[in-house]
């Protein structure tokens, strides 16, 4: 096996972490505002008070600005698959590509043709029309949002999909397995659910910055309203769908569920950490040792399966294995993926050598040649994956060279602390929207400063949550970009790691260069307020 | 319905899907050549609100066709999406960097407190017009002329050049580089000239309309030259032709001509769109019509087809190494598997659907034109 250029494999990873990242940044507040611009319109046209058009476009207004930067940052991921993963695009261009397809055809054209409509065709169509473009917008952009977890929530549970050995690629066998896998329906629904939550967070923060300044007070108390109930009722799907997330994940990605709990030795009735501090890990084990922690006994074993008694495997469990509890180590499973890819390695190469004899004439040596490739298929078929369907072929790339087994372990602590974090901040959330439920029902929410000033500094945390999301999902899977397939240091396209370092250093600068623009435009906007139409 | 069709019939429809999206795509580059004319047209600050805002309701869709067109592609040929965009490596980035600054500039250009002013964003706006037209068209001009790449056993490209790509518009020693670039700087004139055929049929006023026609002189011969040597250059020259027992790549001379020759639908279609675009074109220069952008628009888009069909049908291969010939990718070699391609076919049924309400949602915008009137009410336009 070659040797891989780590320099050149971490600023790929860096860039695609950078953009993915800008990226998000817009992502979540186009699928939650989309929505809570539409129940606006939709009131405004049942009601027909003016007075709700003008908080409508208010709102479209930054939800236009956003939109716009988010097109911008979502085009570049697109197409990095191509020119910075292309060894990945290849060897899973049959199934990933896909996703993207339909997503272009069904999602992106619905959300720009009828942004167009809600922009553009106050004055030009009827009022139902423009409401249905508001709605159709919405739908696209959520549509666009199932495509492309998807094609993410395959890479993290390749369903659906079988190796064709003699083109060394995965191709597609059922589409239907790849969109309704369980693990993209959680994805989809927790995702979409955190932009709902972000962007109503977005909505009440920036009207209780109204109301403490006394400003566009009742345009302020009725976003509220519309934001709350939406923000309420989605922090419940949100939370049921996060459950249903980590349940998946202890099926399909034990370890990283292994590291979002700092879990190392598995344990029946295993407790789940609410709050703990790891501390360094001292040489030589690789435990990492709470300095302080609060358990919910139980808890871990009744996330996972739904039931107190079970085990829950434990990083060591992982990959030395363990027996009584019938784990199957990470060691054994190197071994065999190592057989599997030195056999396809034969396979070809004997497979090309008995074609080209056979050209020649030389029958009796181009058989040779063809026995000596299917012997190799053999091999390569009982060592690719096991009979209970999971897969070793690519722990075979952590076998010699230098390559530790320990590189299957994910970083620990970035994945325990995002996941803690996540969950305390979506706790907060739920708080900050019910209590301004409360207080507005009450006609009080206007004294309550302390309430308001906390709900406009939950916008920042809400962006800080759903990231942290993504942290967990994206480094907990490390080092595999197709979860036990493909490890990231294979998929990367071969470039001078000097380019990409260039090319990271463009998009830093320019996203970074867009995103104060947008942060001062929206700024702007938001200090005219209402009033003034936004213009 | 579809699983009934053969393999091959699949990657041949799959490529007439590309291939059409891809002429759609140049077409509706005009809103990339309508860029470079914002401050060239709009002398005061109406007019050039006025350009502005009749591209800015039609940026998204071009967009929207290159995003499509790219996924499309990714799907149906994947080996192409990882040996172009992976080896062409800086085309492809500079590519995107122009329509990244492109898609806040619309948005961002008049709206108050955006750091930059709007000269910046109407310079993006420019830079896209220039780099995306140019570097589009020289990149479909390699689809001909090939490139310099090599495939290993497991399909993982090498590149042979270390300029990723911007060889092929830059090394001047290769002839073939000069091909590329004539079709390189032919889709940016084409673009110019659909761009300015397209105001004409969307503004209404009169100074413009005049400053206009002029205009449209430079780019339609620019255009019209540029295209020729383009033309006759890869008719006449040898092209990367597959055996279709063996699958080896070798070079035949006229190949492309006899593509043309021996799909007389491809021809048909070809001479059609050349004769709708003059049609535009003419009709436009000579005569007060506002309706060229129709005729030549319609033109662009079969004449573009007809030529990817021409690099793609008839045993030929469509992204050629020049360096290294059985690394050629042809529409057998490089496509999807049997059953994503099956897959992926029933999703194209829907692409009907989606051209209606494009429709739709087109005219009920530009049921009027766009007049100084317009531009001075706060609620209409949006740039
Ligand atoms: C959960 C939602 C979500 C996620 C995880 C992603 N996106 Fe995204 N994307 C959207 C949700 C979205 C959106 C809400 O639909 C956007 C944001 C703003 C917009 O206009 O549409 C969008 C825009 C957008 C565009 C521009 C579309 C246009 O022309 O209108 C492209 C090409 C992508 N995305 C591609 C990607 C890729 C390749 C991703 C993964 C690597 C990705 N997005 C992650
Ligand atoms: C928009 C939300 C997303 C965010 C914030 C995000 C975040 C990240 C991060 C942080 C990494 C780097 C991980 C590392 O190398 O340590 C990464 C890598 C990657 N992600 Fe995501 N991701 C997102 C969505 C997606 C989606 C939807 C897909 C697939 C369609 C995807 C595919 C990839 C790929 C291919 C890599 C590179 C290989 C790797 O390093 O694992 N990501 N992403
Ligand atoms: C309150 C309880 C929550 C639980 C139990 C929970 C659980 C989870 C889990 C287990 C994952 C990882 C899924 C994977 O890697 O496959 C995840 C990812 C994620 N979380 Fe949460 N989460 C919660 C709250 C939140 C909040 C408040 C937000 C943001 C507002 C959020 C946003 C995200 C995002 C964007 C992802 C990445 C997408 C994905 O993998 O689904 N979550 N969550």
């Amino acid at each position: 096996m070659e040797n891989f250029d780590m320099s050149l494999i971490d600023w790929s990873r860096g860039q695609f972490a950078l953009t993915a990242f800008y990226h998000w940044l817009f992502v979540p507040l186009t699928l939650g505002l989309s929505f809570i611009v539409a129940f606006m319109e939709t009131i405004y046209v049942r009601t027909g008070n003016p007075e709700w058009k003008r908080i409508t476009k208010f709102w479209m207004i930054l939800f236009g600005i956003n939109f716009a930067i988010g097109v911008a940052t979502g085009l570049i991921l697109e197409f990095e698959f191509g020119t910075n993963w292309s060894n990945y695009s290849w060897f899973v261009g049959d199934i990933f590509g896909a996703p993207l397809a339909v997503e272009g055809i069904m999602a992106f054209f619905l959300e720009s043709t009828f942004v167009a409509v809600m922009f553009f065709g106050w004055n030009k169509v009827s009022k139902r029309f423009h409401l249905t473009s508001t709605w159709l917008v919405a739908l696209g952009a959520n549509l666009s949002a199932l495509w492309i977890l998807v094609a993410n929530a395959w890479m993290q549970n390749p369903v659906g999909t079988e190796f064709n050995f003699d083109i060394a690629r995965n191709e597609m066998t059922s589409f239907w397995a790849v969109l309704f896998s369980p693990t993209a329906i959680s994805k989809f629904l927790h995702t979409i659910t955190s932009g709902f939550v972000l962007a109503s967070i977005f909505v009440m923060g920036i009207s209780s910055w109204y109301l403490l300044k006394r400003r566009h007070i009742l345009f302020a108390k009725r976003s509220m309203v519309v934001a709350g109930t939406f923000g309420i009722l989605s922090s419940v799907f949100l939370v049921f769908s996060g459950d249903e997330s980590a349940r998946e994940m202890a099926r399909v990605q034990p370890m990283k569920f292994a590291a979002m709990e700092g879990l190392y030795k598995g344990t029946t009735n295993a407790p789940l950490i609410a709050i703990g501090f790891m501390e360094k890990p001292t040489p030589p084990g690789l435990e990492r040792d709470f300095a302080f922690k609060i358990e919910i006994p139980n808890m871990l074993s009744y996330m996972a399966y739904l039931d107190v008694n079970k085990f829950v495997p434990g990083i060591e469990d992982l990959l030395w294995g363990n027996e009584k509890q019938n784990i199957r180590s990470y060691e054994d499973k190197v071994k065999k993926g190592k057989k599997a890819i030195q056999a396809l390695a034969l396979y070809k190469r004997s497979a090309k050598i008995s074609d080209s004899l056979k050209f020649a004439g030389d029958t009796a040596r181009a058989d040779k040649h063809k026995n000596t490739a299917n012997e190799a298929l053999a091999i390569f078929k009982t060592n690719f994956k096991d009979p209970d369907g999971s897969y070793n072929f690519g722990y075979g790339y952590y076998a010699g060279h230098g390559r530790s087994i320990k590189e299957l372990i994910p970083d620990v602590p970035t994945a325990f602390y995002s996941f803690h974090l996540m969950v305390i901040l979506g706790v907060h959330f739920g708080i900050v929207f019910l209590l301004g439920m409360i207080f507005i029902y009450k006609r009080k929410i206007i004294k309550k400063r302390w309430y308001l000033w906390i709900t406009f500094w939950t916008i920042p945390l809400a962006y800080i949550a759903t990231m942290l999301g993504w942290l967990l999902a994206e480094m907990g899977r490390q080092p595999w970009v197709i979860q036990d397939l493909m490890p990231t240091l294979s998929a990367v396209s071969q470039l001078d790691s000097s380019s990409v370092k260039l090319t990271f250093w463009i998009f830093a600068g320019l996203f970074t260069a867009l995103l104060l623009a947008d942060f001062f435009i929206l700024r702007r906007q938001i200090l005219i307020g209402p009033k003034e139409g936004g213009k | 319905m579809f699983e009934n069709f053969s393999h091959s019939v699949l990657q041949h429809y799959w490529w007439i899907i590309v291939s059409l999206l891809a002429a759609i795509l140049v077409f509706l580059m005009f809103v990339q050549g309508g860029q470079t004319f914002v401050y060239s047209l709009g002398k005061t600050k109406t007019q050039r609100k006025m350009v502005v805002n009749a591209l800015g309701r039609k940026w998204e869709f071009t967009f929207t066709t290159l995003v499509t067109f790219g996924g499309a592609f990714f799907a149906s040929f994947p080996l192409f999406y990882a040996t172009s965009f992976g080896g062409a490596y800086w085309v492809w980035l500079l590519i995107l960097f122009a329509f990244i600054i492109q898609a806040v500039a619309y948005e961002f250009r008049s709206k108050p407190n955006n750091i930059f002013g709007s000269g910046t964003y109407e310079a993006f706006l420019f830079i896209n017009g220039l780099l995306g037209t140019v570097l589009i068209g020289t990149a479909v001009a390699t689809f001909f002329t090939g490139s310099d790449f090599r495939l290993d056993d497991m399909n993982r490209v090498t590149w042979g050049n270390s300029w990723r790509g911007l060889e092929l518009a830059f090394s001047f020693g290769r002839y073939e580089t000069y091909i590329n670039l004539s079709l390189g700087l032919a889709v940016f004139f084409l673009a110019r000239s659909l761009g300015l055929m397209y105001f004409l049929n969307s503004i209404d006023d009169e100074t413009l309309d005049k400053r206009i026609r002029k205009k449209l002189w430079y780019s339609a011969l620019l255009f019209l030259v540029l295209f020729l040597f383009f033309l006759v250059n890869i008719l006449v020259m040898k092209g990367y032709a597959v055996d279709p027992e063996t699958r080896i790549v070798f070079l035949e001379q006229y190949k492309y001509l006899n593509n043309l020759l021996n799909m007389p639908i491809v021809l048909i279609i070809f001479l059609t769109g050349v004769v709708a675009v003059l049609f535009g074109l003419i009709v436009s220069l000579t005569k007060a019509s506002t309706k060229g952008i129709w005729s030549a628009g319609f033109g662009t888009i079969l004449t573009v087809f007809a030529l990817l069909l021409v690099a793609g049908f008839n045993n030929t291969a469509f992204y050629p190494s020049y360096s290294n010939l059985q690394s050629s990718l042809t529409i057998a070699n490089a496509s999807s598997s049997k059953y994503t391609l099956t897959a992926m076919s029933y999703v194209s049924l829907v692409v009907p659907f989606v051209i209606a309400y494009i429709w739709y949602a087109w005219k009920a915008i530009n049921k009027k034109k766009i007049d100084e009137e317009e531009m001075s009410d706060e609620e209409s336009h949006a740039y």
